[in-house]
This record gives structure tokens, C-alpha cells and sequence, in this order.
């Protein structure tokens, strides 16, 4: 084991890398592409024993990258936002061959308007595909993370194709200290891919992902997939203990910071969960009892550990870095429905902010933390906010005027 | 080209790998392709499937293959064939799986996809040089859906989405030239109706490596509107008729691989038809016809004589 400075996407190349991956197809988007490239350079030099193909889409990248894992060997693969919608169609068929393999995610807002900025509006369109669905806060995590998304996936009560996600720029580029497991530590905690009876050989013929006449067969099948997902949360748990034993550090379904006694939490994932992990420690300083509730793994959604850790809270507050168009969070909507009808459920305050790379600054954690503070104490849940300073909106204000005066010039006559 | 083992219509297997009993339509002409393909092939294959007709071949318990099978999707079937060969390859060079348990891919698809959506995957698997058969059955139109247009569809052929008395405006794409042109391992235009050419075709193409195209022409007795026992007479005249040139690319040079003289009028193919009926009847089109028969003529010209090909 040796310690040294990554970025989140070397962090995941190193997962891959470590895991001992056969197979990586890919194909580059940003803030992706780092972790591909990194492969590749491994792959030449005969650091890893890995075949590297660039195809030329992320749907093909999905097909191929499934194909493979439905002929018995372990893949990787990465991409992000655009290319994920790109590859959607796919998410959702691959996803029940029962194949699994790891796809790491770097998410960055979706078009339009076009960005490179990091939200999670990318991984959240794939949630209900049949993935699995881990979120990454550090650049620890993400190594450790995809070694026991490949646990995970490959377990034989699961068999499900995982995504890992890692925000683009904060933790994508972000060098953070990193303990790099030795190899024999990794081997001894995830073994070598069991493909099972999922495999092409010439001697033992298979039809795979077949068509069903009916709903009937189409259901059965369906909910198999759902049960699988659902039976993850129990093979997390002991996977989560394995790693600790095996690699030394714990990774659980819900991360709990200073929760045990706090009045509200703030509740989110991925890196940002830092930043509110941060202020939790100031508004501890001046005698304020809050704390953090942060689910590292989204699908399968963790119901009862998530019931648990808020059973005694009387505000959360949701900070979704993803936006439904029309409705709202994702995660304040989830939530909703994971507490209600609970004895004495906490009120439940919704937040968006951090989309398309916008910080969350430290005031707006005081902020959000006072919110849910005076809604807890009203007992009634406040209308949901659209996190937004004046001086983004005197920014945007100052573009809008700069293109009305292109526009009038234009349309003048006039040559600028 | 000339170690073949099949020289006459006795020589093809008498054994058949491909089951009956399949969803398919009666007298479909591409799956009447598949099943003299398979058993050329053999059982060592692995079809991968681009969704299409042919995707209810495979239905749960059921398979009529003696192969394996791999349904995808409508666009991405060779990046299917891509990932089960790469693995293969791997799991072989790594001595996880003995050399003997190999097999070979062959990507099956329709028309719709092979020459529309399937295109960008396609082309990307011949410029990684994949190792891999395509296999279109090419029946003019989405035929599973009811065979609206597809940039396969031939002029003036009636579809669901052109019912008009003209038909379908456009003029069928040249799949083949857009294999051709990105010098392939293989390429062979060929249809069931001339099962010794075709078994020939798929035996060379088995024995080289790389990108190979088998298109085959593939009538269809619901999307082209006949009597589903007229298959094989409707697939003759294709080819009498020069409508449907046989042919084949390979080392660099295209060569017409079966020329039936004399080249029959190509009305004797169209007036078998529902889909061209509306150039017979109520009144002969005779501007539409003439204007095919002269397409198909211009095409011969260019190719020149058999034997002395000019690269068609």
C-alpha cells in the first residue's frame, strides 16, 4: 500500500487497473477522458493486462462493453453527461442480461444549454435502468469504490451491471491523497469474475436477451431484476465489513456525520457532502445541532438505513445538485416517499443548487441550515428554493445586455 | 475460388442446423438465406442480432439456432459482435478458455438497420478491421413493422409510407459500394433463390478473417405482396432480370459471380409484385418502367461483360 496524490480520475483508472479488468471499451467526452487515457498508456506499456478499444459512440460502447461481459470476461468502461443519455437505450437492455460489469460516470450537466460543469442531472436519467447506482464524495472513495462495485455487480444474488459516480472538475480533476491498496489486498477481497452459466462457448450454445410473448413472462423477468437490485443492499452491507477487514476502510450504505444528535441534517451526495460536511463543523462551532446524512449508494435505495439515521431528526434538509423539470429533486421526491406515513417523520426542506458546476458556497449552508431550522420548529415544510445569489443574477444580467447591444447592432446595420 | 465444395445443387448440406417452427412469416426469403447460411457455418457461431424480423426468432424458452445468439439492439449489433470477439480473443490469449470452445461471429440484420441506423456501427467495426460476418437480409423496407420506406426501398415501390400512385421517390442505396469503399476483407451481394452461389460466397467468407458483407436479397411475401410459395421465383428473377446483381469483392476487384442470359425485361420481375402493381394497373406506367429498365441497363453497361469486369 502507498499513499499519493490522484485526481478522481486516475482514482478510477487505478479501480480499474487494481480489479484487473480484461476489457475496456470507451469512447472520450470531458471530463471523462483522462481515465481512458490513463487505461491506454497501461495497456501499452503492459501495466495491465487489458484490451483497449475506442469505439465510436457510447452506445456502441455500452453494447460492446455488455457484449463482452456476456462472453465471461470483466470489463470497465467511463463516460459522462451527454454521452450517458447517448447510451441510454443500451443502460436499460444491458442491464438485463444479467452481465454485470462496472461503468464509472463523471457527471457534468446535460444540454441544454451546453456545459462542462458538474451536476447529476446525467446519472440521475439512468436511475431507474436497472444499474446499480454508487456516489462518490472523495478521491478515496472512488478507487475503493469501484473495486466493491465489482463485488458488488458480480455477486450471484445481484448480477447487475454498476455505476460509479464521480462529479467532473470537483473530484475529476481534483488531486486529493489517495492510499493505493497493494494488489494482494485487492485479490484477497474481490476474486477473479465468475461468469457463471453467462458466457459463449462452442460447446455449451445460448440464446442471450431473448424476447417474452406476454406480459406475464415480460414481468417475471422484470421483477427478478428489481428483487436482484433490491437483495444488493443486504450483499453491500457485507461487502462493506469485507473491505474494512480486507483494505482498512469503511465505506457504508449511508454515511453519518455528527447525525446521532442533530436537531436537522443536511442530506445529499457526492463531493459537495465535503463542503456541507465543512459547515456542519462551524455551525457545530457556534452551538448549532447539525449534522450530515449522505447515501453512498442510490440504487438500491437504502430504506431503512435511510429511515434510520433520520428517525430522530426533526428537519432535513435536501440539497439536490439535479433538477426534474416541473417538479423538482430527485432526492427530496425519493425522500418524501421513503418517510412518509413514518411516526414522527422529520419535516422535509428542498434545495437545488450546485447545477451545471455552480459552487454551494458556506453562507448558503448557514442559510439552508436556518430554513430547515424555523420549518422544523413551524412543523410545516417551506416551498422549495432555487439556490441563487444576487451576484449571479447581476451576472447574468450583465450577458443579457451585452447580447441585446450585439443584437441591436446587427440588426442597425451597424458593423461592430 | 475454385476449392469449393459445392458445385452443384447435391452439395449443400443435407443436414439442417436452423429449426422450423419459427415465428417468421411464411415463405420469408430471409430466413429461407439464414437457414442455407447456418449450415454452411456450422454450429460454432454466434448470431448477434439487430433488432428487426429476425428478433423473433429467439423467443423465451425457444431458439431454432444450433448456435448461440445475442439479440442487441436496432443500432449497435456489430459493436455486439465487437465485444464477444475481443473477449473471445482474450479470454483465449489468457488461457482461460481453450482455442477448440472458439466461435464465429455473425451479425444478422435487416435492412432498416444495415443500411440506416446500423450504418455508423457498421462502418466504425470495418475501420477497426473486426473479425466478423454481416449478414442483411435485405427485404426493402422495416418489414417487421409493416414495411414502411427504408433507404432500402427501390424506386417507385409501394410501402405503408408511400401509398401514392408513384410510390417511393427515392432510389435504393448502394450498401454494397459503401462496404466496397472502405476495402473490406469481403463483400457479396447474394440471395436464397441461388443457393449454390450462396453457399459458395459464405464458405469463402468464413475462411478469411476481417469485415465481411453477405447481402442478400430477401423477398418478402407480406411487404412485397405475393403468394408466399412464389419466393424462390420472385428471387430468380431478381437475378434474371439484372435487378439483383451477384457479385462479389474480394482482393481488391468486384466480379459478377452468376449472369443469367438472356437478361430478362425487368417488368417480368415488377408485374409479379403488389408493390409495383400501380405501373401496371389501372394503366401501364410506362415512363416509371422504361425509367427502371434503364437503371438496371446502365448498371450492366458499366459492369461490362462477365469476365471482363469494370469494377461495378
Amino acid at each position: 500500500m502507498r499513499r499519493t496524490l490522484l485526481t478522481g480520475n486516475a482514482a478510477a483508472a487505478w479501480g480499474a487497473r487494481l480489479a484487473q479488468v480484461d476489457y475496456v471499451p470507451s469512447f472520450p467526452i470531458t471530463p471523462q477522458t483522462e481515465i481512458i487515457e490513463r487505461i491506454g498508456v497501461w495497456a501499452e506499456s503492459g501495466e495491465m493486462e487489458v484490451r483497449a478499444v475506442t469505439v465510436e459512440s457510447e452506445h456502441a460502447m455500452i453494447t460492446a462493453a455488455a457484449a463482452a461481459a456476456a462472453t465471461g470476461v470483466r470489463v470497465f468502461s467511463a463516460t459522462s453527461s451527454q454521452g450517458l443519455l447517448y447510451a441510454m437505450e443500451m443502460l436499460y437492455a444491458v442491464a438485463g442480461w444479467r452481465a454485470p460489469f462496472v461503468l464509472v460516470n463523471v457527471s457534468r450537466g446535460v444540454a441544454t444549454p451546453v456545459t462542462l460543469g458538474s451536476d447529476h442531472d446525467d446519472v440521475f436519467a439512468a436511475r431507474d435502468s436497472g444499474f446499480l447506482q454508487l456516489h462518490c464524495a472523495t478521491v478515496q472513495e472512488v478507487l475503493d469504490t469501484v473495486l466493491i462495485a465489482y463485488r458488488l455487480g458480480e455477486d450471484p444474488r445481484v448480477r447487475l451491471p454498476v455505476l460509479v459516480n464521480l462529479d467532473g472538475f470537483y473530484l475529476s480533476f481534483t488531486r486529493e491523497p489517495v492510499w493505493i491498496p497493494d494488489a494482494d489486498a485487492v485479490a484477497g477481497f474481490l476474486p477473479s469474475f465468475d461468469p457463471e452459466n453467462v458466457r459463449f462457448r462452442a460447446s455449451e450454445p445460448i440464446s442471450q436477451a431473448v424476447a417474452v410473448l406476454g406480459g406475464g413472462a415480460y414481468s417475471y423477468f422484470r421483477y427478478e431484476m428489481h428483487l436482484a437490485a433490491e437483495q444488493a443492499l443486504t450483499v453491500y452491507d457485507e461487502i462493506a465489513d469485507a473491505f474494512e477487514s480486507a483494505l482498512g476502510r469503511r465505506h457504508p450504505a449511508v454515511e453519518t456525520y455528527r447525525s446521532d444528535d442533530a436537531e436537522v441534517v443536511f442530506f445529499m451526495v457526492g463531493s459537495f457532502a465535503t463542503k456541507a460536511r465543512a459547515a456542519v463543523d462551524r455551525l457545530r462551532d457556534a452551538g448549532i445541532a447539525v449534522g450530515l446524512v449522505r447515501p453512498r449508494l442510490l440504487r438500491p435505495y437504502p430504506l431503512s438505513a435511510l429511515r434510520r439515521a433520520l428517525a430522530h431528526v426533526r428537519g432535513v434538509a435536501v440539497i439536490d445538485q439535479n433538477l426534474s423539470l416541473g417538479k423538482g429533486g430527485v432526492l427530496h421526491t425519493e425522500l418524501c416517499s421513503a418517510l412518509y406515513g413514518q411516526r414522527e417523520a422529520p419535516v422535509i426542506a428542498s434545495f437545488i443548487g450546485g447545477l451545471g458546476g455552480r459552487d454551494i458556497a458556506d453562507e448558503e449552508f448557514y442559510e439552508i441550515s436556518a430554513v430547515t431550522r424555523k420549518a422544523a420548529a413551524e412543523g410545516s415544510a417551506p416551498a422549495p428554493r432555487l439556490l441563487y445569489r444576487e451576484s449571479e443574477l447581476r451576472e447574468v444580467r450583465k450577458l443579457q445586455r451585452v447580447a441585446r447591444v450585439e443584437r441591436d447592432e446587427l440588426a442597425s446595420g451597424r458593423k461592430p | 475460388m475454385n476449392e469449393t465444395a459445392y458445385r452443384r445443387i447435391n452439395d449443400l448440406p443435407s443436414t439442417h442446423l436452423l429449426a422450423g417452427g419459427t415465428a417468421m412469416c411464411a415463405g420469408c426469403g430471409g430466413l429461407q438465406a439464414l437457414q442455407q447460411i447456418h449450415d454452411v457455418l456450422g454450429p460454432n457461431t454466434v448470431f448477434v442480432n439487430a433488432a428487426g424480423c429476425m428478433t423473433l426468432l429467439s423467443i423465451y424458452p425457444f431458439t431454432p439456432f444450433r448456435g448461440s445468439w445475442l439479440y442487441t439492439a436496432m443500432a449497435s449489433a456489430p459493436s455486439g459482435a465487437q465485444g464477444i470477439r475481443d473477449a473471445l480473443d482474450i479470454l483465449i490469449a489468457k488461457k482461460r478458455l481453450p482455442s477448440d470452445e472458439d466461435v464465429s461471429v455473425v451479425v444478422v440484420t435487416g435492412d432498416g438497420a444495415a443500411y440506416g441506423m446500423g450504418l455508423s456501427a457498421t462502418s466504425a467495426a470495418i475501420d477497426r478491421g473486426l473479425d466478423f460476418l454481416y449478414l442483411c437480409y435485405d427485404n426493402e423496407g422495416y418489414g417487421n413493422t409493416g414495411q414502411q420506406s427504408s433507404a432500402a426501398t427501390p424506386h417507385a415501390a409501394r410501402t405503408a409510407t408511400a401509398t401514392g400512385s408513384a410510390g417511393y421517390p427515392g432510389y435504393k442505396k448502394n450498401l454494397f459500394d459503401l462496404w466496397v469503399a472502405n476495402r473490406p476483407t469481403y463483400a457479396a451481394t447474394a440471395i436464397a433463390a441461388e443457393p449454390v452461389d450462396l453457399a459458395r460466397k459464405i464458405e469463402k467468407a468464413a475462411n478469411l478473417r476481417g469485415p465481411r458483407l453477405i447481402l442478400c436479397l430477401a423477398p418478402c411475401p407480406t411487404g412485397w405482396e405475393y403468394d408466399p410459395r412464389e419466393t424462390t421465383d420472385i428471387g430468380r428473377l431478381a437475378v434474371r432480370t439484372g435487378v439483383w446483381p451477384l457479385k462479389e469483392y474480394v482482393d481488391g476487384a468486384v466480379v459478377h459471380t452468376v449472369v443469367r442470359r438472356p437478361r430478362l425485361p425487368v417488368e417480368e420481375y415488377l408485374s409479379r409484385q403488389g408493390r409495383f402493381r400501380h405501373l401496371f394497373e389501372p394503366a401501364r406506367n410506362e415512363t416509371v418502367i422504361t425509367g427502371i429498365q434503364a437503371r438496371v441497363d446502365a448498371y450492366w453497361e458499366r459492369a461490362g461483360a462477365p469476365g471482363e469486369e469494370k469494377g461495378a
